[in-house]
């Protein structure tokens, strides 16, 4: 097959519900999860006579993705209707917009493929949710309502990979914003792709089909590389690509058609009489502050010293960054706690990234026992992991596990003293050119010290009271 | 005169002097209804429970000298447009039936802190979509003059109610004319005000972009007191204003001396009965009588009016009452399948006018003609609403008959649906401008039948519009037969 020859064009639509505690037209609760319809009022149910009131938080956080991706926005976007029936849009109609939208233009930054641009970033209200059970359909309205934005990317994307690369930058960069959780598995993250081929060359694009229910990084992958195929052999047997809906079959791996252009919906969009034009003043839009983008964030630790391989593993979980900013010291030290102790004992189920029971800020206390050689580096790396766990300052901690080292010279001299007493023999062959003797007189005053030895400092004395070894005999 | 045969404005006076108490009043209204409604059918339901509470507590109110204003006591009803907390609410439709709200519209919750005591719900046109009531799925209402014709409409039922003095006061709501077609056709006052100064939360959508909140009353003053209690700006509605109300009846008083009132060449063409012109240029006289400067004028797109009020009333009615689906509340037939369950509820629960709206206005919207329709009539709306602000430029307030025809017969014009909607040729321009509007009565013609007479006045002018109605109101207040014969 000659898939080779062919070059896929694919754009992603992405909804992403923004993290407004309340819903965009009423006061109900966001909070995912909750008993059915429990989060449901007059306006979110559609009840005759409710009217929508806008919530402006979720006006703040589109214009927030807007300005992140250096999107035009407008001073005065118009509210419309998308009309159609369905059990789960409680209206017969999604409070949308569509002529004018609230961001138009800008990209969104992807590594290694650039900038891949937007077309528009709109808002617009959530549906509910249909439930499929024995003897019936039920619906579920919590959701109904909730703040979404449509990211309408262009298309120039050109393989499921970069569609896949490009879907987990825009993930990335909302939930930096602070504006998305990025949870693809209760649909707060969900897309949809538009996917075309045409032969290589050719400028003009090819019909597309439109894909759903593809949300994981996985099926967007598979989908997309499905309909690609399905695609090219369609035309490479002579057939035409028609244009329609299809659905991913998740379980198949296959895109089967779902409804045809002459079954699309008419949706018969109007401007929304009940909302007045969504007007942006010059002060909202500066009041709107964007922090780091992710690019940004592993660019700044590279600078900071931080291996590449580390920024980014911080960078994958904003959380991690904040962590890390407030250690606050020795940046690459820092960066190497996070991904080391932190991320074990997240893996380990002993730290919440979400609920983190230690102040950052304390690490470089540990740092600096282990320094001055109050504590061992084991010693220092199990006061960090009881730090992470119990957020307890660590001279406590040292304390309490006793796992402060003896550095008092005169102890640790009289045990020195009686070592080498002990083991005559092995003074010796020491003295004979031996050095590698030294550890094993180190490790016998430590079983005398209980492990407590400053390993340092019995280094220096017996090398004090042995004379050093001489190095050139131990060549022979 | 019996006191609840008086004005709404006296009937306050009678309440703030304890000549009359809160429970009587109730008791007074709630005999006439039973007495004469039979006939009439204005009401869809009584709230007699909530009402004698409502009573009882102004009565507590108005002994503890302590009332929350001149409603306070007052019998009013209102057209089953309104939500009401756990009080049906059907909006005329047999798609609502059984439709118990849980909240109340703003309207109503403003009305029961102003202590207005409300004894029920009163008959419509389907969804405010008519101009006789008979499109009621609960049966016709019938002129309080005269059994055989109708009350004009959509809020028939609130008209109706006033002219044979069941209550003093009621709200109806108004799209295309509703409010001020009806009070015409009953010889009561009726307002629309500017759109935006009531709050439409909780009242029933027909076309969001023109419905508008309204009194009726047999005095204007009456008018001007419901008026105040119920506008304001509301957080619940983001089309209301946020402009301060002022003190309408405070207005009433002041003379209308040097006032300019244009008459509109348009408002008195083809189609117009002589005897209503008669009547309405008699009106006009008195005016000019009292000092008002008379002076022509012209709304050259006003004859575009009803085409347009079609399309865009429609196609927002198409998408408004797209929530009827049987889905969560009201009417649902049985059915195997989900859109033959779409299907049968919104065939069987919609009746003949709003399904012919609902096509109307879904083709007007439809991907290939939206520019032909919507957007050319967004455009005409637009020289509609330049030809009055070019107007208000020389004149207070324009003057017009309110229909074109006295009451005409129960099912005259049910089955020609165009003679029916050039009912509204004179009220319709005035919604798509968003004006504020005024019906009062101004005569009689041969057949004894009420003519009325409308002033349009500028956006949020309500005030002068207020003073001009008061000074033109007739002085006597002659009662339909049907209230002499009780």
């Amino acid at each position: 097959m000659a898939v080779a020859d062919f070059e896929p064009v694919i754009g992603l639509e992405v909804h992403a519900q923004l993290l407004t505690r309340s819903k965009i037209f009423c006061g109900c609760s966001t909070r995912f999860g909750a008993p059915p319809n429990t989060q449901v009022c007059a306006v979110c149910l559609g009840l005759p006579g409710a009217l929508p009131a806008l919530n402006r938080g979720a006006v703040v956080m589109a214009i927030k993705a807007g300005k992140a991706f250096g999107c035009r926005i407008a001073e005065r976007s118009i509210w419309a209707r998308k009309n159609y029936f369905y059990p789960d849009l409680p209206k017969g109609y999604q409070i949308s917009q569509y002529e004018l939208p609230i961001c138009s233009g800008g990209a969104v930054p992807v590594p290694g493929l650039g900038k891949i641009g937007l077309e528009r970033i709109h808002l617009e209200e959530d549906a509910g949710k249909n439930i499929h059970a024995e003897g019936g359909s039920e619906v579920d309205l919590n959701r109904s309502g909730v703040p979404l934005i449509e990211i309408v990317g262009k298309p120039e994307l050109r393989s499921a990979e970069e569609a896949s690369e490009y879907l987990k930058a825009l993930r990335l960069a909302l939930i930096y914003l602070g504006i998305n959780d990025g949870n693809l598995e209760e649909g707060s993250f969900r897309c949809d792709a538009n996917v075309s081929v045409r032969r290589k060359g050719e400028s003009k694009l090819g019909t597309r089909v439109e894909l759903k229910n593809i949300n994981s990084f996985r099926f967007v992958r598979q989908a997309i590389e499905y309909e690609i195929a399905r695609q090219v052999e369609l035309i490479e047997g002579g057939g035409k690509v028609a244009q329609e809906t299809r659905l991913f079959d998740n379980e198949k791996g296959v895109t089967r058609p779902m409804r045809s252009k002459e079954e699309a919906n008419d949706y018969r969009y109007f401007p929304e009489p009940d909302l007045p034009p969504l007007l942006v003043s010059r002060e909202l839009l500066d009041s709107v502050t964007v922090p780091k983008l992710p690019q940004e964030v592993v660019e700044m630790l590279g600078a900071a010293g931080v291996p590449a391989a580390d920024a980014r593993a911080i960078v994958s979980d904003p959380r991690l960054v904040e962590v890390h900013r407030r250690i606050g010291v020795d940046a690459k030290r820092a960066a190497l706690f996070v991904v080391g102790e932190l991320a074990r004992a997240v893996n380990e189920n002993e730290a919440d990234l979400g609920a983190l029971k230690f102040d950052p800020a304390l690490v470089p206390a540990v740092w600096k026992l282990q320094d001055s050689g109050a504590i061992s580096s084991t010693a220092a790396k199990e006061v960090l992991a009881e730090l992470i766990r119990t957020g307890e300052a660590p001279e406590k901690i040292v304390e309490r596990k006793g796992l402060a080292q003896v550095s008092d010279s005169a102890a640790l001299e009289a045990v020195v003293d009686a070592v080498i007493a002990r083991h005559p023999a092995e003074v010796e062959k020491y003295k004979g050119g031996k050095a590698s003797l030294l550890g094993f007189f180190v490790g016998q005053a430590m079983k005398d010290l209980k492990g407590k030895g400053n390993p340092g400092a019995l280094n220096g004395l017996f090398k004090k009271k042995l004379g050093e070894a001489d190095g050139t005999h131990k060549a022979k | 005169m019996k006191t609840d045969l008086l004005p709404l404005s006296q009937i306050s006076d009678a309440l703030a002097s304890g000549e009359v108490s809160p429970e009587a009043l109730l008791e007074a209204s709630l005999a006439r209804i039973r007495a004469v409604d039979g006939k009439l059918h204005a009401f869809l339901r009584l709230t007699e429970n909530e009402a004698h509470a409502a009573a009882k507590a102004a009565a507590q109110r108005r002994a503890n000298r302590n009332p929350a204003g001149p409603l306070d006591g007052i019998p009013i009803a209102l057209k089953d447009i309104y939500c009401m907390e756990g009080v049906e609410t059907t909006c005329g439709s047999k798609i609502l039936r059984g439709y118990i709200p849980p909240y109340d519209a703003t309207v109503v919750r403003k009305l029961k802190q102003a202590g207005a005591v409300i004894v029920g719900k009163l008959n419509m046109d389907e969804f405010a979509m008519g101009s006789s009531t008979e499109n009621s799925a609960y049966g016709p209402t019938m002129n309080p003059w005269d059994l055989s014709r109708t009350p004009g409409g959509s809020s028939g039922g609130s008209a109706a109610a006033v002219a044979a003095r069941l209550v003093p006061g009621a709200f109806g709501t108004d799209t295309g004319g509703s409010i001020r077609q009806p009070a015409a056709m009953v010889g009561c006052a009726g307002m629309k005000p500017t759109y935006g100064r009531v709050s439409r939360y909780g009242v029933i959508a027909f076309a969001s972009s023109l419905d508008q909140v309204g009194p009726f009353a047999q005095d204007v003053r009456g008018v001007a007191y419901l008026l105040a209690a119920v506008a304001g700006y509301d957080e619940n509605d983001q089309t209301s204003s946020k402009r301060p109300v002022p003190d309408y009846a405070a207005a009433l008083g002041r003379g209308v001396s040097g006032l300019r009132i244009g008459v509109a060449r348009e408002y008195f063409g083809e189609g117009l009965s002589p005897e209503v012109e008669r009547a309405v240029r008699a009106g006009i006289e008195r005016l000019r009588g009292l000092g008002c400067e008379v002076r022509d004028i012209s709304l050259p797109n006003s004859p575009h009016a009803i085409a347009t009020y079609y399309i865009v009333a429609t196609a927002e009615a198409s998408s408004n009452l797209a929530r009827y689906d049987g889905v969560r509340y009201g009417y649902r037939a049985r059915a195997g399948q989900l859109l033959e369950m779409y299907e049968k509820t919104r065939a069987e629960g919609f009746g003949a006018e709003v399904k012919r709206r609902i096509m109307l206005g879904t083709y007007a919207l439809s991907a290939g003609y939206y520019d032909a329709y919507y957007l050319r009539a967004q455009k005409v709306r637009a020289l509609i609403r330049r030809d009055f602000d070019q107007a208000f430029a020389t004149v207070d307030a324009v003057v017009s008959p309110t229909s074109p025809t006295t009451a005409f017969r129960l099912g005259e014009k049910l089955d020609d649906p165009l003679a029916m909607y050039l009912s509204d040729v004179y009220t319709v321009p005035v919604n798509l401008a968003g004006l504020p509007g005024i019906s009062i009565p101004c005569g009689f013609d041969s057949k004894g039948l009420p003519v009325g007479l409308q002033l349009i006045g500028k956006p949020f002018d309500e005030e002068t519009l207020l003073r001009i109605a008061r000074a033109a109101e007739p002085p006597g207040h002659r009662l339909p037969p049907i209230v002499e014969d009780h």
